[in-house]
């Protein structure tokens, strides 16, 4: 008897707030949490727009020791992840009697490898980075920051999986609990802002330019789309065995009903309408669903123009018009190692909260996705079924589909 | 650079790296226990001497290293030794 997996907790960090409350304000007002960086255009980038994200101060919250082996992904998840425990209920005493673990995205450390390699380039000695660069210039930073904070006991691995790490994340925590290996895992995805991160990503020209319209550039569906705007932050959610979280009275939020996995096998950066498509399908049949039972999807759509193009095909072909679809990447930029996890986020916050937050900057539907239900501005409605795409570098593919309780 | 400098500049920087309250660091007082230093925090050490003073110290430096006052002197003799 396979076991169902729950979401009993959430946290955001993000360009549309610093916890589920402003996030979800953000989202019903249809707010775009993208500004123009004056510090990227210096730096050289092309296109110098971001989402804003401030780095927090924890230097009340954690020791000099545990502060000194984090970058910023690692800071944003320790946001991010403090709340989704205390809405959680869960508290110190809960690690030291349950074998909890953790499961975050994340594919990039820019900033800390940078800056130490540039430390040994002028002093030329190893030592004077410092004791905490190891620990913060390895992609598995943030679980291994995390995994010594809370005392995880059990899975303890990042998922490197470019824009999809957030979603598999939470797919690989739901197969872990459903297969029994596991009652809880922290799941997570986690991506860094400083002008180092996307530096490599704005020289392929992918970034939209419409720096005098920061809040307009990203525009997913839109006719006049030309390019993505990277953003970023961190999300939390809590994967529980639905027995135990019942039997500890725990808050259910939600339920995980299937993920769907699957890679292109194609081109490395070009995505493709059936490798999407695979994914979306293995997610249905997981969650024994049919397309028809999709209330919301939350596409993965960044604003690219093939990308958008492709995924609208694969949703038409898939869904038909049934189902309402937005991409919250119009507000936040595309969050990327994040976004698989922030987008269950969101769209967890709109069902709960009765709404289905707007694809901002929709003014003229591109002719790939006018069978689509696209929403355009928020729409007040109940629901209960939606289905997250994300999608990524090297064609891997990623689709959950989640239930509100 | 006189003693007494030496010890300003050395208490000004382990107060701040190690976030302790200044009546911690006493010059007969354990410096390991003091600061709640491990293994790693030696690294940090030997960055916050370099960048204040300009000499670059090993980990086996610190081997005879108790007190707050072994310190300085041992900041005082590798100062010496470059003058």
């Amino acid at each position: 008897m396979m076991r169902r997996v729950v979401i009993t907790g959430m946290g955001i960090y993000s360009s549309l707030g610093k916890n589920l409350s402003e996030v979800k304000d953000s989202l019903y007002q249809g707010r775009s949490g993208i500004v123009f960086s004056p510090e990227r255009k210096e730096f050289g980038y092309r296109s110098a727009l971001t989402g804003l994200v401030e780095r927090p101060d924890l230097t009340k919250l954690l020791s000099r020791r545990q502060r000194i082996s984090m970058g910023e992904e690692s800071e944003f998840a320790y946001v991010a992840t403090r709340e989704a425990l205390v809405n959680a209920e869960m508290d110190e005493a809960f690690f030291d009697d349950h074998i909890v673990g953790l499961l975050y995205g994340n594919d990039s450390v820019s900033q800390a490898v940078v800056e130490s390699t540039d430390i040994v380039r002028q002093k030329k000695d190893t030592t004077l980075v410092g004791s905490g660069a190891i620990f913060k210039s390895m992609n598995s930073s943030v679980t291994m920051n995390l995994s010594t904070i809370y005392r995880i006991r059990g899975i303890n691995m990042t998922i490197s999986a470019a824009c999809a790490s957030g979603s598999h994340a939470i797919g690989m925590g739901y197969l872990l609990i459903k297969q029994g290996l596991q009652d809880c895992v922290i799941c997570g995805g986690a991506q860094e802002v400083n002008k180092f991160a996307m530096a490599s990503f704005d020289g392929l020209g992918v970034f939209s330019d419409r720096e005098d319209e920061p809040e307009k550039a990203s525009r997913p569906f839109d006719k006049h789309r030309n390019g993505l705007v990277p953003g970023g932050g961190a999300a939390t959610i809590i994967l529980e065995d639905y027995e135990s979280a019942v039997r500890r009275g725990a808050p259910i939020l939600a339920e995980v009903l299937g993920y769907g996995f699957s890679s292109n096998g194609d081109h490395i950066s070009t995505p493709n309408v059936e490798g999407p498509m695979r994914a979306m399908e293995l997610a249905l049949q997981q969650a024994s669903l049919s397309p028809a039972d999709i209330e919301y999807i939350n596409a993965h759509a960044t604003s690219t123009p093939m990308g958008d193009a492709n995924e609208a095909r694969a949703l038409t072909q898939l869904f038909g018009g049934r189902p309402y679809v937005s991409s919250t990447k119009s507000m936040t930029g595309h969050e990327c190692w994040m976004a698989g996890t922030s987008e269950v986020v969101y769209s967890v916050l709109m069902a709960q909260h009765g709404f289905i937050a707007p694809n901002i900057n929709l003014d003229d539907v591109d002719e790939t996705a006018q069978d689509l239900s696209l929403v355009k501005n928020t729409i007040n409605k109940n629901f209960n079924v939606f289905l997250s795409n994300s999608f990524g570098f090297g064609g891997t593919n990623s689709a959950i589909i989640v239930k509100k309780l | 650079m006189s003693r007494d400098e030496i010890i300003d500049i050395t208490n000004r920087f382990l107060i701040e790296e190690f976030e302790v309250s200044p009546a911690v660091i006493q010059p007969e007082a354990n410096l390991k226990e003091s600061l709640d230093l491990d293994s790693l925090d030696y690294v940090d050490l030997v960055v916050i001497i370099e960048s204040n003073f300009g000499i670059k110290l090993d980990n086996k430096d610190f081997t005879n290293v108790r007190t707050f006052d072994d310190l300085y002197d041992l900041i005082g003799s590798k100062l010496h030794a470059i003058a």
